[in-house]
């Protein structure tokens, strides 16, 4: 019989070939930088550019041992993005700062705890057994750096990082996949529950309470936390994640309404009740009043010198090294894709845009691919957490929406979300390999089956 | 490297610009494979070891003009023996109340697959259903089309298409 399905193709080779495209991306950036600053090929460009070179077809090899079948597209794009990054970073590097070799560090750090997530998870639906771990583990990710000891404090206006010796850490970036997989393990057992219980009013119908309890409390729990921890980009981040599940899982169009309310009305409180929440409203909407610009916590300087630098930068840009990016603060972190937008232009920006995209429908991909309803739904909450993150970051910095502090996933300096989105990058493979592999056909039934395999 | 002329570094922040689009394309152009979706399955019949474990599943000899489906035959499973006539809507199978057919079977979902006229065939799909939906034994990653005969499972009950 012709199977239904077209026969599944590893398509290994194809990575490679775009992989040896992303790196050209990566270390011809780096090499436009060079060319363009007196310190050209120095021993850091050759230094960087081989290490790179090193893990990424390191990564793509055990992707050959030990997922044939993942997704092809998703390694090149990430490698691309973070290429671009540590070739921005460096280039930002006053003398004497390490930012660059830093973010390469903890580059190939991430690299490889997503190749360890690859190599001993076979399956994803392993994942689904830590359910309730990873609710208790985000629970205590999310509590750390209000821990005395460990906290690292107030860093501008928001406490989410912890101290840990020499280095400083952001748990909420690994919170976000640990709630992840919590939202999807509870709703792929629970959507039935959540659907088909509870009573109808009107058009709607409502759950009962029982039922939703767990996900009530963890949503407050990471809402209530980030409250107190003052900031408000990951409370969005995990807001909106908690809702596209739930809507995945369920396909009600209402829990996107009720979202929308709640982060609407959600807005107008915080904004009345905590002053930083207040400044950065007003500075996204008077950006241009000079009072505004100017003042000092909350100003809007830093949006605006943004958006003067990607008034520069025009259609082509100002090529690599050649803009002025030492104006804008927190340009390597925040500011990062203002940085590209003056030195790149708009052509480069938009193709920075649209790898995020294509690794946002490859990972929808796998979510469509995923037999599981674990499985689709966590690739479905995974990617949509780097899209959203991309969307509250882009849309800050082109003021389309109040600049919350969030990363720009791969691309901006900043180890913790560096190792966070390789792990899920390292998530959405395993996903993609079992969805884009050979069916497993065997029938769940209890009716007798003939299990004869004759060779 | 400094005395590389200006038109050089011109040519090389393009040539950048150039390459970004250059990965991007390809990127698309190895995507397009999965983007078809009209491939054409020829869902078979039973296989012959199916068919002599379940003799009932045989379908009728081949028809030489093709047959419209006009009912849903329950062949297995709790409701054995229902049938639903097929008009022109969807129909939805699944525990829930809601569905077309309620199935009381612990295997399945609430809303566990649907079957929905297009053209002259009838297609099944699969709701992101836990247990998945088999169309003659392969599991449905997306919607197929449901000849006359071949049997369709969701969870323990097995449903057929009739003339």
């Amino acid at each position: 019989m012709i199977p239904a399905i077209a026969t599944p193709m590893p398509r290994r080779n194809v990575e490679l070939v775009l992989l040896v495209l992303a790196l050209a991306v990566g270390i011809g950036a780096s090499a436009m930088v060079g060319l363009n600053s007196a310190s050209a090929f120095d021993r850091d460009f050759w230094f960087q550019s081989s290490l790179l070179v090193v893990a990424a077809f390191a990564f793509h090899m055990i992707l050959r041992f030990r997922a044939k079948y993942a997704d092809p597209i998703m390694l090149p794009i990430v490698v691309a993005l973070n290429g671009l990054g540590l070739a921005f970073i460096h280039r930002m590097d006053q003398p004497g700062e390490d930012t660059g070799n830093n973010q390469l560090r903890w580059t190939l750090l991430a690299m490889a705890v997503a190749i360890v997530v690859v190599w001993f998870l076979k399956d994803h639906r392993l994942l689904r057994r830590f359910t309730f771990i990873s609710l208790a583990a985000s629970a205590f990710l999310l509590v750390l750096p209000l821990v005395p000891g460990i906290s690292a404090g107030e860093v501008l206006g928001a406490s989410v990082w912890v101290r840990l010796g020499p280095m400083t850490f952001q748990p909420g970036e690994i919170a976000k996949i640990t709630l992840a997989i919590f939202f999807a393990g509870y709703l792929s057992s629970n959507r039935d529950l959540i659907l088909l219980a509870g009573r109808k009013i009107g058009p709607m119908q409502l759950p009962r309470f029982k039922d939703l309890g767990p996900m009530i409390t963890a949503w407050l729990v990471s809402i209530g936390i980030l409250v107190f921890q003052r900031d408000l980009g990951t409370s969005v981040l995990f807001f909106g994640l908690f809702i596209v599940i739930i809507y995945v899982a369920t396909s009600r169009i209402s829990w996107v309404v009720i979202g929308a309310a709640l982060i609407l009305g959600g807005g107008f409180l915080a904004s009345r009740f905590f002053s930083h929440v207040a400044f950065r409203l007003d500075s996204w909407w008077n950006a241009f009043t000079p009072e505004v610009f100017d003042r000092s916590p909350g100003g809007s300087g830093q949006i605006v010198q943004g958006l003067f630098g990607m008034a520069n930068g025009g259609l082509g840009g100002t090529g690599l090294g050649q803009g002025r990016p030492d104006l804008v603060p927190f340009a390597n972190s925040d500011m990062i894709v203002a940085l590209i937008g003056e030195e790149l232009g708009l052509i480069g920006l938009f193709a920075v845009v649209m790898l995020y995209m294509l690794l946002f429908t490859r990972g929808f991909r796998a979510a469509l691919g995923a037999r599981d309803a674990f499985g689709k739904l966590l690739a479905c909450g995974l990617s949509f957490a780097i899209a959203l993150q991309c969307f509250v970051v882009i849309g800050g910095v082109t003021r389309l929406i109040p600049l919350t502090g969030l990363t720009t996933p791969f691309l901006a300096a900043g180890g913790s979300s560096l190792l966070a989105n390789w792990i899920i990058v390292g998530l959405l493979l395993t996903i993609s390999n079992t969805a884009r592999g050979p069916v497993d056909t065997t029938p769940i039934t209890h009716a007798p089956t003939e299990a004869v395999q004759t060779s | 490297m400094s005395d590389i002329s200006e038109l050089t570094i011109t040519a090389l922040r393009f040539g950048f610009l150039l390459l970004l689009w250059i990965l991007i394309f390809s990127i698309v152009s190895t995507m397009r494979r999965d983007l078809v979706i009209g491939r054409k399955a020829a869902m078979g019949t039973p296989t012959a070891r199916e068919l002599r474990k379940h003799p009932e599943l045989a379908p009728a000899p081949p028809q030489p003009v093709k047959q419209q489906a006009h009912q849903l035959v329950v062949v297995e499973g709790p409701l054995k023996g229902t049938t639903v006539p097929l008009a022109a809507s969807p129909i939805l199978l699944g525990r829930a109340q809601e569905a077309t057919l309620v199935l009381e079977d612990d295997y399945a979902s609430g809303r566990h697959a649907r079957l929905f006229p297009q053209g002259s065939r009838w297609f099944i799909e699969d709701l992101g259903s836990t247990n998945g939906t088999y169309l003659a034994d392969q599991q449905l990653t997306r919607a197929l089309p449901v000849e006359l005969g071949v049997p369709v499972r969701i969870g323990k009950t097995v449903i057929e298409l009739r003339a």
